[in-house]
């Protein structure tokens, strides 16, 4: 055949490729948003599950989702900042940096499950903390970490050597350079990893079905004392959370409205990731512009 | 003059705060090795257990296709076998990188050689979304889609590896684009312009100087797509079937490693060979998961030699 005809046949197939991709992906929010959302109404947010009757809620859910995520980040931030500072700041190139570099990536490429059974081994039996949501939070540790690390030092990475330079030969200390000037300079891609990060916790299950566990008890909003078992704050009390939420009622099939509160619950946590995911973009080009002169 | 002295020969305070901000990263990064030692520990002595504990045959366990923990065979010994899920598991894991391969090397392609712009514009925030979808959404939408059009077709249940190959599918998909990306955008812009000088129409510098030089990278990120599809437990394990089933073809219910996982491990009392069984199969995951990653530096280190000569 001409090459010419060939190049246009290949482009041509190219193109109905990305269509289909671009398609299966409209297809595929469209789907959830459509079924969803008319499922959706403050009666289905602020009402408690039902396990074996219809009309059942998610509040306790849609809270548990976001209790946990806040728990996650506060452990998960710190650890994976200072890792990332280490890695982009401090890290020598011989082979001690070698085989941690190789421990995150093998810690970032196992399977969700494993990190979970890990958690369920370590923390419910070993430690002795139950399906609770401190374990849950911590199980998610485990799974965010590698990638908020990753994400931290390629961002502190991506300063360019001239500002620590700079800094250096002000006379400040190495300390002082890293916080004060090239984490800062860092921060909008920090940001956007955290955000990011938030969307894939804020949707995981499998790490979570053995380390919060699969069921809600009921919690009262109004006691704020965080040491007592009623309370919403207790991060000792077992805690299922919309993704799991999904997976039990699609997977035991006691509840008679599964598939509805299936999908309202799905529509509730697309909507919550796009909301990350367009967060991300927007805070990380506001941060960039307002600190930078970049237009 | 003790004063004086003392004053110069003691730390400034930079240095006290550059030596605890030095030591708190140290800490952190030590954190992160010695939890994934633990892990690698933890999961390992467990799943060891069923062959050194309750005496299992790896070969058998790794061989047979019966699983019934609480029943001895007349050796005395439980019959474990997972062969099932190993073949199913490999199944879906390859056919789901079968059948995203060359949709995620289109869009590659598309976003590097075809249309730059358009692609970093419309195609960047589509994968972003696509990995941005919970897993269970995933396995929602092949429960209530995916499986009643699979029964609709082929009849029987409808779970089965295919719907399982159908949800990896698009689970991997943007897993395997970004990197082929990555990959495409590392091949020198002078490859392009000396095949196009010399004539050559954009597909034939795409399929025979672009594709050729990125083969490492396409390969790893393959792999990382098998990877992914490999761990992926409740999306597959809610269209699977969890059926304990040597799968006969692809429309008959199944059971993957990590769907025996997620629905039997809360069943099973720790420590019983049932429950170190399961853990067995949380072992092979994870050298699974080791294995991949060694693949991938392998096919790294060898693609390196050929840039370097």
């Amino acid at each position: 055949m001409h090459p010419k005809r060939t190049d246009k046949i290949a482009t041509g197939i190219i193109y109905a490729v990305v269509a289909t991709v671009v398609a299966i992906l409209v297809f595929l929010i469209g789907y959830i948003l459509y079924n969803g959302v008319p499922d959706i109404t403050w009666h289905f947010l602020t009402s408690q599950a039902q396990s074996f009757s219809a009309g059942g809620g998610i509040r306790d859910q849609l809270f548990n989702s976001l209790y946990l995520l806040l728990l996650t980040l506060i452990i998960s931030f710190p650890i994976a900042m200072g890792a990332g500072i280490y890695l982009a700041e401090y890290a020598k190139d011989n082979w001690i940096t070698d085989i941690i570099r190789t421990s995150i990536e093998v810690l970032s490429s196992l399977p969700s499950v494993v990190v979970g059974l890990f958690g369920y081994l370590l923390l419910v039996n070993q430690l002795n903390m139950g399906f609770s949501i401190l374990s849950g939070a911590i199980a998610l540790t485990f799974f965010n970490l590698p990638l908020l690390t990753r994400n931290i030092e390629e961002s502190l990475n991506s300063v360019p050597n001239l500002q620590k330079e700079a800094g250096i030969s002000l006379g400040l200390s190495d300390w002082k350079t890293i916080t004060k000037i090239i984490v800062p300079e860092g921060l909008p891609g920090i940001l956007t990893g955290v955000i990011l990060s938030s969307g894939r916790v804020f949707g995981e299950a499998a790490a979570l079905i053995y380390t919060a566990g699969q069921s809600a008890p009921s919690v009262s909003y109004t006691n704020w004392n965080i040491f007592n078992a009623n309370s919403f704050l207790n991060p000792m009390r077992p805690a299922e959370t919309l993704a799991v939420h999904i997976w039990k009622v699609n997977t035991e099939a006691v509840t008679p409205d599964a598939h509805a509160i299936s999908s309202g619950s799905s529509a509730v946590l697309i909507i919550v990731i796009l909301i990350f995911n367009l967060g991300a973009r927007f805070i990380g080009n506001h941060i960039y512009k307002k600190m930078t002169a970049a237009k | 003059m003790d004063e004086i002295q003392r004053k110069l020969q003691q730390n400034s305070k930079a240095t006290r705060e550059d030596h605890l901000g030095r030591t708190i990263c140290y800490i952190c990064i030590g954190l992160i090795i010695a939890l994934v030692t633990c892990i690698l520990y933890f999961i390992a002595s467990k799943g060891i257990a069923t062959f050194t504990k309750d005496h299992v045959n790896v070969w058998q366990f790794l061989t047979t296709s019966n699983w019934e923990p609480t029943t001895m065979d007349s050796k005395g010994r439980p019959i474990v076998g997972a062969l099932p899920m190993i073949v199913t598991s490999f199944s879906v894991t390859l056919l789901a990188a079968l059948v995203a391969t060359p949709f995620a090397i289109g869009v590659a392609i598309f976003m590097t050689e075809i249309s730059a712009k358009r692609g970093a514009k419309l195609l960047q925030p589509v994968i972003e979304l696509l990995v941005g979808i919970p897993s269970v959404v995933y396995g929602f939408i092949g429960l209530s889609l995916i499986v009643p059009f699979i029964r609709h077709i082929f009849g029987g249940t409808g779970f089965g590896i295919l719907s399982g190959t159908l949800v990896l599918f698009v689970m991997v998909l943007p897993t395997i684009t970004t990197l082929t990306v990555d990959s495409l955008k590392a091949v020198p812009m002078h490859y392009r312009q000396a095949s196009l000088a010399l004539g050559a129409t954009r597909w034939q510098t795409i399929y025979k100087v672009i594709l050729r030089s990125a083969t490492p990278g396409i390969l790893t990120a393959i792999i990382f797509g098998m990877a992914r599809a490999f761990g992926e437990a409740l999306a597959v394990q809610m269209v699977i079937g969890n059926a304990l089933l040597m799968p006969k073809n692809l429309v008959s219910p199944a059971s993957t490693l990590t769907s025996k996982l997620t629905t039997d491990i809360g069943n099973t009392v720790m420590g019983t060979l049932p429950n170190d069984a399961l853990w067995s199969l949380a072992l092979i995951l994870l050298l699974m998961s080791l294995f991949f990653n060694m693949l991938v530096r392998f096919i790294g280190k060898r693609g390196n030699i050929k840039n370097a000569s």
